[in-house]
């Protein structure tokens, strides 16, 4: 069995030292897996995604570290056991280089293993539970983490005068890290905190917001995954909420920027923390959001599409800084401190944790034109994601 | 005198069953030989072999004993959170794990035979159905042993008999499998062709004859539910120890639509039907999900009509012709 | 509590429109439709896209839900249901099952698969207190709507000619034949109509339940409960059925936020131990 375990150990180092040996194959496609959810429940993000990929490829070019990235976009239609079986076929069979996407917690998770024994950069561009970057040493994370969103938010809430919040979230990773990230900053700050969660399938609000306009709170904190926003916006206002007085607080999910206008004018005052808005005022976004909109008429870029834009500048920094080496150590290693100016503030990958460090912004949900949209009002810098900088 | 004629023709109609056809040793040499034909495609050959196993433990009762199940996945669910937890928190023995995950889901099934042996079809249906969906959402509730929504993550598994570790590239997994699914085929070819597998299919066919005949129709069936049970169960740990995961989509209800699917494209009641069946549908699943990754559902949903509409008697009928015509060709080469 | 018993209400009216048309179908030609939900959801899109592109006032999509759910219905059970009278439930169900898959797919593909809304008139929205209870409007809406289509039906099947030849074919189809009564135009005509309530129970719960390709099987197990715990031979058993339902669920969300939705299947588990045959069915002979 040893004998047979070395010689498989063999042919596998045979074939990764082949096939990132130097100069006989430098010109060969460096492989990205891009696994996303595109049909089911969560397409939404997998198409932003997808979009903010190729305009990428468009915008900076293709050859990054002297080798050319080629993308191979594979459907898991938001099933973990998909995403998985996807990912080993992507590493075995196709060699990808890196693998990258991830639409939700589940799905990153169940690739992990896969990263660790294949020795492959994981690139998450989409989920946000702060445990993920610790299921693999391989992983590195583009997009953000529920704490870094809503524990400013309890600051903000505490620092104007809201005392009593009722939470409601989706029963799943990132709702339950936002409800505890947030209620813990809140309760400590003084307040209290009334908390429901909502299951991932099916989700009927109208019991869980009979309980909030019962409990007469200042303020009502939601998590949905992005989609659903719209679906609780209209039930808030349906049930006299926002007439109650109770603001509408919260991570930016629910007024995700590609259903923002679907929504309508219900969603006008939230005010949420998030850690991008297509409205961000810097020129750089200007042009991101412009030629976004040129290649993808109809559709606004959110905060998933930037997770896949700088997902794909972090591979193409990482090659450049490995000039070409598709080594997974070294990809990782290149990637550990990778920091730069993106379309949503300045970013960091954090050597320690290999999550992303980014600014933080409180928006105001109005009208801005004819249009919808989430006005940043206040920025918080550099936020770390708090759960595992505590540790 | 007469019974005793009788009793002696069962009994050798019964051995007669036993025999092995020529084409099923094929089949098995075949199934084993694919582990050196494919070896870029054993990820998917592994995903066939626990299917095959699970739409066997579906033919056991529809097919040999009558009882129409949407909720089977129940049972597969439960061999797999069970095994899963099993190897997370017990130990990582594999061949312990499936144990476990056999004798949980096989528990489940003793404890629900009660319910499908009342009402007619449509009511079976029902509760299978409402069994399975409680389970989704108990799994769901206690997410804090499931892992809920997320999936049960961090199933370490140790090597199969303290020899054979589990790979990434499936090796160890199809084998595992494979083996799996084939000593509990033989298995079930002998409970079928036993005294008790011909009381089954004397239940199905006519169970008010079968019990004045003096079957115990309500044991027998609770007896062929649980096995088939603790089978759905094996095929569940399978799942969950080669890929290292559990989710909720095991208790979803398209894993019993699905299963469904493949016991009617490959016919019920004569065991290979399942085994057939589940690849034909993980093959067809395959090809249309990479010709259209967005829409193959629409196809196999195309597929299912077309099928009941009248496919199925076209393709089993070209399928007889083949075999009549390759049966004189073998009378000819004999002759 | 009491809004919330009202929105219970509500949402129970909308399950037995939902519902009804599957019940009386499958206790009259035995067929077992697990399709229905894709009917709905087809009503639920003529009325958004009506509203959307034709720029339909919302009450008049609805009847235009109606009437389109029901001549797609009429079209298919000529082309594509009747072959399948004489198969056994097993091929019914998996028929069934592939005909949603390809309505799931189907809309998907042409529709994509965000969700979908309609805008109410303004005299629908919001709500108002009596004694305490908060009553929204389009709820108040939803109810008298479906409580005026439940006495009609009910008015209908009991008192009508076409109603008692309804009841006599679903007692026993053979006999019915002999009598005279025309009884695969009663078919045809019955499932045309049950498909047209499902497509405007679909059109209504827009509001109130949401519109995806997935919605008919996300609701499929709501209406099989409706249909096996009322019975399929009277109007009032599906209705008390799905009211029970619609109750249960949003009054089980509301105390146990947790378990809300298990409490229904648990129920139905129940209701069938003790009742395999529906809580209102007649014994059959």
């Amino acid at each position: 069995m040893t004998a047979r375990r070395t010689i498989l150990g063999g042919m596998l180092g045979l074939a990764l030292a082949g096939s990132t040996s130097g100069f006989a194959l430098a010109q060969e496609a460096v492989k990205v897996g891009l696994i996303l959810p595109m049909t089911g429940p969560f397409a939404s993000t997998g198409r932003q995604i997808d979009a903010a990929v190729k305009l990428f490829l468009a915008k900076e070019g293709a050859v990054h570290g002297g080798r050319k990235i080629e993308v191979i976009l594979k459907d898991d239609t938001g099933n973990a056991d998909t995403t998985r079986r996807l990912a080993q076929e992507l590493v075995v069979n196709d060699k990808v280089a890196v693998l990258a996407g991830f639409g939700l917690t589940p799905l990153a998770m169940a690739t992990a293993p896969i990263a660790t024994q294949a020795k492959v950069p994981q690139i998450v561009m989409a989920a946000a539970t702060a445990s993920i970057t610790e299921a693999s040493p391989y992983i590195a994370r583009t997009s953000f983490t529920l704490p870094q969103a809503s524990e400013p938010m309890a600051d903000w809430a505490w620092a104007n005068g809201i005392k009593k919040v009722f939470t409601v979230v989706t029963d799943y990773g990132p709702g339950i890290d936002a409800e505890t990230s947030f209620a813990n900053k809140f309760k400590t700050a003084g307040g209290t905190v009334e908390s429901v969660r909502v299951p991932l399938r099916n989700p009927d609000f109208a019991p869980f917001l009979q309980r909030v306009s019962e409990a007469k709170p200042d303020a009502l904190f939601v998590f949905v995954p992005s989609g659903v926003g719209a679906q609780f916006m209209k039930q808030f206002v349906e049930r006299g909420l926002d007439k109650a007085g109770v603001k509408l607080i919260g991570p930016g999910d629910v007024v995700d920027d590609d259903i923002l206008e679907g929504i309508g004018e219900v969603a006008q005052g939230a005010i949420t923390t998030h850690h991008y808005s297509a409205a961000h005022d810097s020129p750089a976004n200007k042009a991101f959001v412009e030629a976004f909109q040129k290649a993808n008429p109809g559709m606004r870029p959110n905060f998933m599409a930037v997770g896949g834009y700088d997902g794909m500048a972090l591979i193409a920094k990482a090659l450049e800084a490995t000039k070409g080496d598709t080594s997974g150590d070294k990809l990782i290693a290149a990637m550990k401190g990778a920091g730069w100016e993106s379309v949503r503030g300045p970013i960091k990958i954090d050597p320690d944790t290999r999550d992303i460090i980014q600014n933080i912004y409180v928006r105001k949900t109005q009208k801005v034109g004819s249009e919808l949209h989430n006005v940043e009002f206040a920025t918080i810098k550099d936020v770390k994601d708090p759960v595992k900088a505590r540790k | 005198m007469r019974a005793e004629t009788i009793e002696a023709r069962v009994r050798q109609a019964l051995y007669a069953g036993r025999r092995w056809h020529p084409a099923e040793i094929a089949f098995w040499l075949l199934a084993f030989a694919a582990y050196l034909l494919f070896p870029r495609n054993l990820l998917l050959l592994n995903e066939i072999a626990i299917l095959a196993l699970f739409a066997l433990s579906l033919d056991l009762i529809l097919g040999y004993a009558g009882i129409v199940s949407l909720g089977h996945a129940a049972f597969l669910g439960m061999g797999a959170y069970a095994a899963g937890l099993f190897a997370k928190h017990v130990g990582a023995d594999p061949l312990a794990g499936l144990a476990v995950g056999m004798g949980a889901a096989g528990l489940l099934g003793l404890l629900t035979s009660p319910l499908v042996l009342r009402g007619t079809d449509l009511t079976r249906l029902m509760i299978t159905l409402g069994v399975a969906l409680i389970l989704y959402e108990l799994a769901n509730s206690f997410g804090s042993l499931t892992g809920g929504a997320d999936g049960l993550q961090g199933i370490m598994m140790g090597p199969i008999l303290g020899l054979f570790e589990f790979d990434i590239f499936g090796r160890t997994a199809y084998l595992y499998s494979l083996s799996v699914l084939f000593v509990l085929f033989l298995a079930a070819r002998r409970v079928t062709n036993s005294p008790f597998g011909l009381s089954l299919r004397a239940i199905r066919d006519n169970p008010l004859r079968a019990s004045a005949s003096g079957v115990p129709n309500g044991r027998r069936l609770a007896a062929a539910y649980t096995l088939a049970a603790a089978y759905a169960g094996a095929a569940g740990a399978l799942l969950a120890q080669t890929t290292q995961f559990v989710s909720l989509d095991v208790l979803d209800f398209h894993r019993s639509a699905d299963l469904m699917l493949v016991l009617i494209i490959g016919g019920a009641g004569y065991l290979y039907g399942g085994l057939i069946g589940a690849i034909a549908f993980k093959l067809l699943q395959d090809v249309i999900a990479t010709l259209t990754p967005q829409y193959w559902m629409f196809w196999i949903g195309l597929f299912l009509v077309l099928f009941v509409l009248g496919g199925r008697e076209i393709i089993h009928g070209a399928v007889q012709k083949a075999a009549a015509r390759f049966a004189r060709l073998g009378r000819g080469v004999g002759r | 509590m009491l809004t919330i018993l009202f929105d219970g209400i509500a949402y129970g009216m909308v399950l037995f429109v939902l519902g009804c048309g599957l019940s009386v179908t499958m206790g009259l030609m035995n067929f077992v439709n697990l399709a229905h939900g894709a009917f709905a959801m087809l009503g639920g899109y003529v009325a958004v896209l009506a509203m959307q592109r034709l720029g339909l006032p919302f009450l008049a999509s609805l009847p235009l839900a109606f009437l389109a759910t029901a001549l797609v219905g009429i079209v298919l059970e000529r082309l594509v249901y009747r072959p399948m009278y004489a198969k056994s439930h097993l091929d019914q169900v998996m028929f069934s099952i592939g005909l949603v898959f390809m309505a799931v797919a189907g809309t998907d593909w042409l529709m994509g698969s965000t969700q979908q809304f309609v805008r109410l008139p303004a005299w629908l929205q919001g709500r108002f207190e009596i004694a305490g209870i908060g009553i929204g409007r389009y709820r108040l809406f939803v109810i008298a709507i479906c409580g005026f289509l439940a006495i009609s039906l009910q008015w209908g099947f009991t008192r009508t000619r076409f109603g008692s030849r309804l009841r006599a074919a679903v007692d026993d189809a053979r006999v019915a034949r002999g009598l005279g009564i025309p009884v695969n135009r009663l078919f045809a005509l019955t499932f045309a109509l049950g498909c047209g309530l499902a497509g405007l129970g679909g059109a209504l719960g827009v509001e109130l339940m949401g519109l995806d390709p997935s919605f008919p099987l996300k609701f499929m197990i709501y209406f099989l409960i409706v249909v096996t715990v009322g019975g399929t031979s009277s109007i009032t058993g599906p209705f008390f059925a799905a009211m029970l339902l619609g109750v249960a669920d949003v009054v089980g969300k509301y105390l146990v936020p947790q378990v809300g939705a298990f409490i229904i299947y648990a129920l139905m588990v129940a209701l069938l131990i003790t009742r395999p045959h529906g809580l209102f069915a007649r014994a059959r002979a």
